[in-house]
């Protein structure tokens, strides 16, 4: 806090914001540059170089500790980075202060005003430009209306509950309308039914307000639900940049393709054009990245159970059913295959399929069809 | 029948249980409590008494009108008022940057300068008040300094006045303030002052929009603390002040050691803790006293 808010020398608010103002309306993209910020021996953001698209909603995923929300503290202005270069639109922002940068934040804990009301603390951001009373309580009441909080304005924050809160952080964060908005987990500290509710009304209202938005989260299945394109964090470096399904479909290295929903991996080798499986060659439609570290990545619910002859068409694996688990909507089979390695597959739950769920000590084929056949780079990074 | 007597199933003995529960709570407070009885609330009472009884043994306001006709004790009112609010005062002007500074710090060195702020605490009120006279007086540490530094060429009068009992009062009131203003500091949620900044506040804005206010509970409980000791504070006026600076506690002496007029003493007694009572109770009405004892909000 003490360092960030240091105003530096060559900037005031009113030579920022007429800069900023260049693309008076609609959202401003994001040009990362070679952004590096280390602590001691540690790379937080090691050479990052992101480009955010004009009105995109990116999400930053990461475990923690991967410098996800390191980034999007450089981006606010709070952390100060050793070098590189941050854009928003055509104005270089590395060196302006956060309360000159007209970004939107939203935080993890939501950073309310406990000692404001509703109306108080989503009023604060027009306070401070001066814009005019009966301006600021239309305006207020108007963000209030799209988070579905109208008429909450005289709440005390203590008197909201958890999902009230983050609807006024996010009423506040875009009251003064920001170009950019940056949400840091803002969705952790709910339960997962209001959380998944959130996720939908978040995405609703980006596609309303359209800024050009960069989300934290460490939930995958949160970021894939809601982004146009996922940057997946390890190391302070990004591993993968994509779209949400090309990241779950063909992620670009082993680290993605673990922290992207479930999966086993298998050992192949490379033979020439072929790949071999226990002497077998895979049957695929994408050719294999350009490795010789190449891993065969088996999707639970991808990979599925023959009964009676498979089909030549798919790889076949025959394997022993060492565990099966009931979860209601699906059941789990964990099979273990000659060479002494795990599949786990996950089959639907029908009432004429629950006949088929194996038992443990089967022996089973499982069928991989070659469009789900995805041979992956087997680094972790 | 049946039903509902397998409903109230232990009902009587649950209740016994509850009741012996809170029985034993309140055997756990009964020492403390007895000993406030004895040494507080039956003492007090006798000075009310006691401040009610005239020369003549029979009962008499004439211990209250005194204070009302004589110029003497308004002055020692006016007084003491002025030393306890001017050390309030400075308290607050030196203890909340100290607290704020401290706030700022990593845990490590916030814990040594608060050791810093403790260990005058817990010396001897005397020998504080002592050592400031030492550094003080006339051939003191300060003037000797003061001079052969050339800051000023005659030795100064900082002690035996205003000036001394000011530096003394407010040296021993300081960790008082100190304590109460960094818990509430230490309580604000780091990301406030970031929300705000985010929100195009300035440094200076946030924290006289943000910051300050989150701190006020603790600097009204602070201040209170320092300003309701002050009033009732003796020696170190009475060493520093070198009798020039004459408060309310310190009449109450004299009365007794010089004119032995126990009546007169204890209507400035019972006066002095009506006001305190007072003043608390005006204070209750701006902030949870509560956050006295809590240290925040």
């Amino acid at each position: 806090m003490r360092r960030a808010l240091l105003r530096p020398p060559h900037l005031n608010r009113q030579q920022a914001r007429t800069v900023l103002s260049i693309d008076s309306n609609g959202a401003l993209p994001i040009t990362i540059r070679n952004v590096t910020k280390t602590y001691g021996p540690v790379h937080a953001l090691d050479n990052v170089s992101l480009d955010v698209k004009s009105g995109e909603f990116l999400t930053l995923l990461g475990p923690s500790g991967s410098g996800k929300t390191t980034l999007l503290m450089v981006l606010a202005g709070f952390t100060r980075p050793d070098c590189g270069s941050l854009k928003f639109g055509d104005r270089e922002v590395i060196r302006t202060p956060p309360h000159l940068r007209d970004v939107g934040m939203t935080f993890q804990s939501y950073a309310l005003f406990p000692h404001m009301t509703v109306n108080g603390n989503v009023g604060y951001p027009l306070r401070l430009r001066k814009v005019p009373k009966d301006e600021i309580a239309r305006r207020v009441e108007e963000a209030l209306a799209t988070v579905q909080l109208a008429g909450y304005g005289n709440r005390r924050i203590d008197q909201l509950s958890g999902g009230q809160r983050q609807r006024v952080a996010v009423a506040r964060a875009i009251v003064f309308e920001p170009r950019i908005l940056l949400m840091d987990e803002p969705l952790s500290a709910l339960d997962k039914k209001l959380r998944d509710q959130m996720q939908i009304e978040l995405r609703h209202l980006h596609e309303q307000l359209g800024m050009t938005t960069v989300y934290v989260t460490h939930d995958q299945r949160e970021a894939l639900t809601m982004s146009d394109r996922i940057a997946v964090v390890n190391h302070g470096r990004i591993m993968q940049l994509a779209t949400p399904r090309d990241l779950y479909e063909r992620p670009a290295n082993r680290f993605v393709a673990d922290f992207i929903g479930e999966s086993t991996f298998l050992s192949v080798t490379r033979q020439g054009k072929k790949v071999l499986y226990e002497g077998k060659a895979l049957k695929f439609d994408t050719p294999p990245p350009d490795t010789d570290n190449l891993l065969l990545m088996i999707r639970p619910e991808r990979i599925v159970l023959s009964s009676g002859r498979p089909a030549g068409t798919s790889n076949n694996f025959k394997a022993t059913a060492t565990d099966v688990v009931y979860q209601g909507d699906s059941f789990l089979l964990h099979a273990r295959l000659p060479d002494g390695n795990q599949i786990v597959m996950r089959g639907a739950v029908r009432g004429d399929r629950l006949a088929q769920m194996p038992t443990v000590g089967d022996t089973v084929t499982l069928s991989l069809a070659p469009e789900d056949t995805v041979l992956i780079d087997g680094s972790e990074d | 029948m049946a039903a509902v007597e397998t409903s109230r199933m232990n009902e009587a003995g649950l209740r016994k249980d509850g009741a012996l529960e809170r029985l034993k709570l309140f055997g756990l407070a009964s020492p403390a409590m007895l000993i406030i009885l004895v040494v507080l609330a039956i003492p007090v009472g006798w000075l009310f008494y006691v401040s009610f009884v005239g020369a003549d043994g029979q009962f008499s306001l004439e211990n209250y009108a005194r204070m009302l006709d004589s110029k003497a004790y308004y002055r020692i009112f006016i007084t003491t008022f002025q030393v306890s609010i001017l050390t309030t005062l400075l308290c607050i002007l030196i203890g909340y940057p100290l607290a704020y500074f401290m706030a700022q710090l990593p845990p490590k060195l916030a814990n040594l300068c608060m050791i810093t702020v403790l260990l005058p605490f817990w010396t001897s009120l005397l020998v504080r008040t002592y050592a400031w006279l030492v550094l003080l007086q006339k051939r003191g540490l300060v003037n000797e300094w003061a001079i052969s530094a050339g800051l000023w060429d005659e030795p100064i009068k900082i002690v035996h006045n205003m000036n001394g009992t000011l530096i003394g009062m407010v040296h021993i009131m300081l960790p008082f303030l100190i304590l109460p203003v960094y818990g509430s500091m230490k309580a604000i949620d780091r990301d406030f002052m970031k929300a705000a900044s985010n929100l195009g506040a300035t440094p200076k804005r946030a924290f006289w929009t943000v910051f300050f206010p989150l701190t006020t509970p603790g600097l009204f409980a602070g201040a209170l603390m320092v300003f309701i000791l002050c009033l009732g504070f003796y020696v170190t006026p009475a060493v520093l002040g070198g009798g020039k600076v004459i408060m309310v506690s310190m009449k109450i002496v004299s009365n007794i050691e010089l004119f032995v007029n126990w009546g007169a003493a204890s209507a400035l007694g019972v006066v002095l803790l009506v006001m305190t009572f007072a003043i608390l109770w005006v204070a209750s009405r701006f902030l949870k006293l509560e956050s006295i004892t809590a240290g925040g909000h």
